[in-house]
Formats: structure tokens, C-alpha cells, sequence
């Protein structure tokens, strides 16, 4: 895969928990321009082992002279969000993927409307400057904790004007997910991201209320969940790999130096799909992107996300 | 190195011709004695010098024959060129992918020089010198994909990606092998590959659409696709089939050399970054037979994959009338040795 080397230009503390960081090349070249809504994985060496993070960017597509990323400290991190907030300072290099849509603007939707819940927003960021300068109607829904916790509300208000509608929880104001979606013109289109109640409950009112399922979308990275070590072997590599607790799948089997593909980290693209060829206790899928039937089936695994019932794997790799 | 542009037609008289060069340079498709469609995908990377992947857009001696044969289709049909209204950041994308290219990789023909929003365009070969804003359509001729999908050679499909597929919302195509744009142009992907026999069957369509769905920026990929046509036209479309389809009628033992081409895309994808839209690029190259002949591992090979091929595969490029012939000149240049694998010619 293609990496981009970056220079961290500035950080900055948005909130007790967010920050803010921006990156420019080295050279003071131009970055690729991109679409509302992309991400970036940005590639972190730390502890001897390379944490890979999916993280939206900001801003302006069309503004390419600097990559905007926030970050949120995450509660029991495994690592990554941690060391972005406590090690990575200006004037470092990190490398980073080209930016990567999976949660795109529907360009023939009559009207857009974008429910962000805390750092969720960060895809919005940049939509809405799509959106602005395709002169399309929309509505920013931004719900979070507290006004003293939520990031970028006066940025917002000054790009979106009236067409942002905020909801502070310890204000006692609350977004009604099914009033407003009720309301809108046919072609309407929802985005949301944010905590997974949050996107649950916006998918299901919307299909409730019989939105096709083509005007319903949702970005939900996940952060490759903590569990129970085991060994995955390789069929084709021959090699076999420890998988530690806090440890996914792919990081080991990148650590063990053997390339497997991957694009979006998050258990969304289903680019990093393995066969599984055998296991000892069933898989523990945790990703977006097999169906039911095929979680079922036990034969793929995205290493991404999804983990081992058992004590061990045997992977087509 | 400076390029030798030929005068040349791909119609009425076809004074095409390839020369040495280009011959040898030519993309022959079969690495092996079979043929079977698989998705043979692979990354679009810098291929050796003066080869055919040496850049991402390959320009060649036909450049200024093939823009004139473009620009006739065109005149005779406008429906050649078409692109949907949510298109127009792809077209700007396009732009600016292919402009890029161009200008990079081949700077004694074109330069493009960007102040701001501000560029400067110049073709040499085509004596076209053009100042515009970039993101402001009103400042060109025409749209910004058909002012530069005239420029460089091949034909080219923009792909809108949403609902979990592909759609062919815009494209320039004019030398196309046999389909048609305004037939196709707002289909999805599922809908555009619906006569391809044998494929959908083994899920390779499902495979594909799901790979291409996950095209990276700064990562394009390419494949090669092939057929048959007699005399070396570009355009053989089926609005015009009144044109070149009778011509498969007068292939004979005699001038079959002559008279029947290997017509290979080289077919590449390249994700565009401000709409997150496809580039389909089909890049044409014909070679008649008897210049394939020229190097004996091409001629024992091909001679080999057509004696092979499944009928319905004949039947659907187009070859059913004329194919015998083709095997039948091809027998006498393979002595059965063992080639190989590979694609070289000697």
C-alpha cells in the first residue's frame, strides 16, 4: 500500500478528551485532494508493534495543504488513542494511507440529513463542506454530553449557520430521532455516526418508518476489541502465530511479517476477508460486513476485528 | 523521447499500420495455452520503459490518427459523449488525473501549468493551448471530461460508486468493441455485465465489483481484455454496425493476415479523490495478424487459445463467421513446441 509521510504541524486540545491534530508533508507539497466523509489510517510505531488507526478527516476536501484529524481518548485504549494523546508531538513524522471514502455523500439525494453523536461528528466535518459548496440542502443534528465537552460547536455554527441544530444531553435537550426523520421530503438521505445505540436506533426508525435502505447510511469504526489470546497458523505461509489479549488478529499476523491485505482497520470495507479453514470453538466476528449467514458459516473472518472462540485457527494465508 | 505521430486512418481506406516499435510493444494478452475469463486484476505500476505500462496513460505513434478518428465519431453521433449532473466533480477529477499524467510523463508534447485555480494547458501534438478555471466549467469549450476525454487516446467511463455498486454515469467512447454508452450509461454494474457468458455463472463479476469497490486512490489497477476485429476500425459500435459488420464476411484464406486484427484493451481503474468516482480507462491497440506473426511465440500461442476456445465465447466477441479461418492460417506457424508461460514474444 501507497503511504504518505506527514509531519505533525500542530495539536491541539479541543476538549479534556479530544484532540486535534494536523499534519502537512514534509516537502510542503500538496496533499490529495478528497471526498466529504474520508478517513485516513495513520500508522503508529510504539512498544515495538505498529498500531494502525482509522481516524476521519476534517475540514475541507479542497483545502489540501494540511490534513485535519481529532482524536478522542478512548477509555480503556488499547493503545492507539492513548499514544496519539500522550506521544505524538509537533515536528514528528508519522505515515499515513491515502484518504479512503466508505462513508460517502449520495450525490443524486434531494436533501441530506447528518445525525452526529460526540466524536462522531469528525465525518461530517468535511461533508458538510461538500455539501456547502454543492449548494444542497441539509441539516447537521449533533448530539453530545455537554456543551462544555462537545467539540467544534462554534466552528459549526459558523459553517452551517442554521442548519445546525445541537442537543446537550445535561441541558436536557434530546434529539427525536423519529420526529425529525418523519418529517423529511422523499429522496431525503440520513448519515449517522456516533455511539452504537445511537446508530442502531437510526437505522431501525429509519427502516420503520420504510426509508429504502439505499437512503440509510452509517460509518461505525470499530476499535479492535480486547479478548482471549490464541494461535492462528497459515496455511500457505506455514508459519504460526501467538495472538495476544490485546492484540488484533492482523496486527500479529502483520508483527509475524507476513502481508495481508487491509484498507479500512474498522471491520467496515471487508477488504482483509481470510478463509478460515478450520477452528476449534467457533469465531467471535465482531465487524460490519459478513452477513449473518456468512458469520454463521464460520468460513471467513475479517482479522481486523474478529477473534477466536477457540484456541486456535487455521487461515487460508 | 519525442514521439513520431503517423497519418493514418481507422476508417474508409485503413492506412493504420504499426511499426516495428509498436509492434514489439504490443500487449499480447496470453500468458497461456487456455483462455478462461478470471479476474486477472493487477496493480497499474510503472511497467518497463517504452512498454505499454510504462505510464498510467500510454501515448503512442497513433495519438494525433486516433484523436482526428475520435473527433469524427463524434461529430456523426453526439451520443457518444454523455454524462449524468452529479458527475461533474468526477469530470474535474478526470481532468486533472489525466492532465497531470500527461504533462509528467510526456513533456515535449504537453504542459500543464497551475497558479491557484488558474491553469494553462498546452497539446502540441493537437496545437491546443487553453487558460481555464479549474472547478469553473464556463471557462472551457465544452464540459471539462469531453474537453480532455478528446485528448487522450482510448476510451473512458466515469463510475459513480453508491448502493454498494458501480454505475457508468458519464463516458466518452468511441471505439468501443461492439456496446454501446447510450445504452448502457446509468446502469449498474450487475446490469452492464449481464451478457457475459460464462462469467456471472462463476461469481468472477461478484469478485470483481467487490474488489474494485475497495479501489484505493494513488493505486489504480489494471487488466486486459481482447477480441477480433476486421480491419483495424476503433469504432466498432452497434450504431454504426452497418459499417464494419459485413466486413466479417469477407475474410478469406488469402488476406485473413491482413485483414484480421487482435484488438486488446488495456483496461485500468484509477478512484478519483473529490467525488470518489471510478475512472474506467479502455485503452485500444489493434494489430493484424500477420504483424502478431512477425514473432513466432505470439503466432504459436495464439494459434493455441483460439484452437481452444469455447463457442460461446466466439459467439459472444463477435468472431463465429471468420474464427476458422483464423485457426486454420494460425496451424501452420505452431510446431507444438512448449512455450511456456508468459506473454513476451521471444
Amino acid at each position: 500500500m501507497n503511504m504518505i509521510d506527514v509531519k505533525v504541524a500542530a495539536i491541539k486540545q479541543v476538549t479534556p478528551l479530544i484532540k486535534h491534530f494536523t499534519f502537512v508533508k514534509e516537502d510542503g507539497s500538496e496533499l490529495p485532494p478528497f471526498s466529504g466523509g474520508s478517513h485516513i489510517v495513520v500508522a503508529l510505531d510504539a512498544d515495538g508493534r505498529t498500531y494502525r488507526n482509522p481516524y476521519s478527516l476534517m475540514g475541507s476536501p479542497t483545502q489540501t495543504d494540511a490534513y485535519h484529524i481529532s482524536v478522542r481518548r478512548q477509555e480503556n485504549s488499547r493503545g492507539g488513542s492513548a499514544f496519539m494523546h500522550e506521544n505524538v508531538s509537533v515536528g514528528m513524522t508519522l505515515k499515513i494511507t491515502h484518504p479512503v471514502n466508505l462513508f460517502t455523500l449520495a450525490k443524486m439525494a434531494h436533501k441530506h440529513i447528518l445525525i452526529a453523536g460526540g466524536i462522531g461528528i469528525t465525518p461530517f466535518m468535511s461533508q458538510i463542506e461538500d455539501l456547502k459548496r454543492l449548494g444542497v440542502e441539509y441539516e447537521l443534528h449533533y448530539a453530545f454530553r455537554s456543551y462544555a465537552q462537545a467539540a467544534f460547536v462554534d466552528e459549526l455554527k459558523k459553517a452551517c449557520g442554521s442548519s445546525l441544530y445541537c442537543y446537550g444531553d445535561s441541558e436536557g435537550e434530546r434529539l427525536d430521532i423519529k420526529g425529525l426523520l418523519s418529517r423529511q421530503p422523499l429522496g431525503t438521505h440520513v448519515y449517522v455516526c456516533g455511539p452504537s445505540p445511537m446508530v442502531v436506533s437510526v437505522i431501525e426508525t429509519a427502516r420503520d418508518l420504510g426509508w429504502p435502505e439505499h437512503s440509510i447510511h452509517n460509518e461505525q469504526f470499530l476499535s479492535p476489541p480486547v479478548g482471549e489470546p490464541f494461535k492462528v497458523q497459515l496455511a500457505k505461509s506455514e508459519i504460526e502465530v501467538e495472538v495476544p489479549a490485546e492484540m488484533s488478529m492482523l496486527e500479529a499476523i502483520e508483527a509475524a511479517g507476513v502481508k495481508a491485505e487491509y484498507l479500512c482497520r474498522g471491520g467496515v470495507c471487508g477488504r482483509c476477508e481470510l478463509g478460515v479453514l478450520e477452528h476449534d470453538g467457533g469465531l467471535e466476528h465482531h465487524d460490519h460486513f459478513l452477513t449473518e449467514s456468512e458469520k454463521a458459516s464460520c468460513r471467513k473472518i475479517m482479522p481486523c476485528v474478529s477473534r477466536s472462540k477457540g484456541k486456535r485457527l487455521l487461515l487460508d494465508l | 523521447m519525442a514521439l513520431n505521430f503517423k497519418q493514418e486512418t481507422f476508417r474508409d481506406d485503413y492506412s493504420y499500420s504499426n511499426s516495428a516499435h509498436a509492434i514489439r510493444r504490443f500487449p499480447f494478452p496470453f500468458a497461456e495455452d487456455q483462455y478462461m475469463y478470471s479476474v486477472n486484476i493487477e496493480p497499474h505500476t510503472r511497467g518497463n520503459p517504452g512498454s505499454v505500462y510504462e505510464f498510467p496513460f500510454d501515448i503512442d505513434e497513433h495519438y494525433i490518427a486516433e484523436c482526428q478518428d475520435k473527433k469524427i465519431t463524434l461529430e456523426q453521433d453526439p451520443g457518444r459523449y454523455h454524462a449524468l449532473p452529479h458527475m461533474m466533480d468526477a469530470q474535474w477529477d478526470f481532468l486533472e488525473l489525466t492532465m497531470t499524467a500527461l504533462a509528467n510523463d510526456y513533456p515535449e508534447h504537453f504542459s500543464l501549468s497551475r497558479n491557484g485555480q488558474t491553469w494553462t494547458w498546452e497539446n502540441k501534438p493537437l496545437g491546443i493551448r487553453d487558460t481555464f478555471t479549474f472547478g469553473d466549467s464556463s471557462t472551457l469549450a465544452s464540459e471539462p471530461f469531453d474537453y480532455i476525454g478528446r485528448q487522450v487516446q482510448g476510451d473512458f467511463v466515469l463510475l459513480d460508486q453508491r448502493d454498494g455498486t458501480l454505475y457508468a454515469d458519464a463516458g466518452i467512447v468511441t471505439s468501443q468493441a461492439d456496446w454501446s454508452l447510450a445504452f448502457n450509461v446509468g446502469m449498474s454494474w450487475k446490469e452492464w455485465h449481464g451478457p457475459v457468458p460464462r462469467a456471472t455463472e462463476i461469481g468472477v463479476m461478484d469478485r470483481a465489483l467487490k474488489y474494485l469497490l475497495n479501489l484505493q486512490l494513488a493505486n489504480p489497477v489494471r487488466r486486459l481484455n481482447w477480441t477480433m476485429t476486421v480491419n483495424p476500425r476503433l469504432d466498432t459500435s452497434p450504431e454504426n454496425y452497418p459499417h464494419w459488420g459485413g466486413d466479417r464476411n469477407k475474410v478469406n484464406a488469402d488476406n485473413v493476415g491482413e485483414l484480421v486484427n487482435l484488438r486488446v484493451e488495456l483496461q485500468s481503474l484509477f478512484r478519483l479523490p473529490r467525488s470518489n468516482a471510478i475512472v474506467f480507462s479502455i485503452r485500444c491497440y489493434l494489430m493484424r495478424l500477420k504483424d502478431i506473426a512477425s514473432y513466432p511465440r505470439w503466432a504459436k500461442r495464439l494459434h493455441r487459445v483460439q484452437k481452444t476456445m469455447h463457442p460461446d465465447l466466439i459467439e459472444y466477441k463477435g468472431m463465429t463467421k471468420f474464427h476458422p479461418i483464423v485457426v486454420d492460417w494460425l496451424s501452420k506457424f505452431d510446431d507444438g513446441a512448449d512455450l511456456g508461460i508468459g506473454t513476451y514474444p521471444e
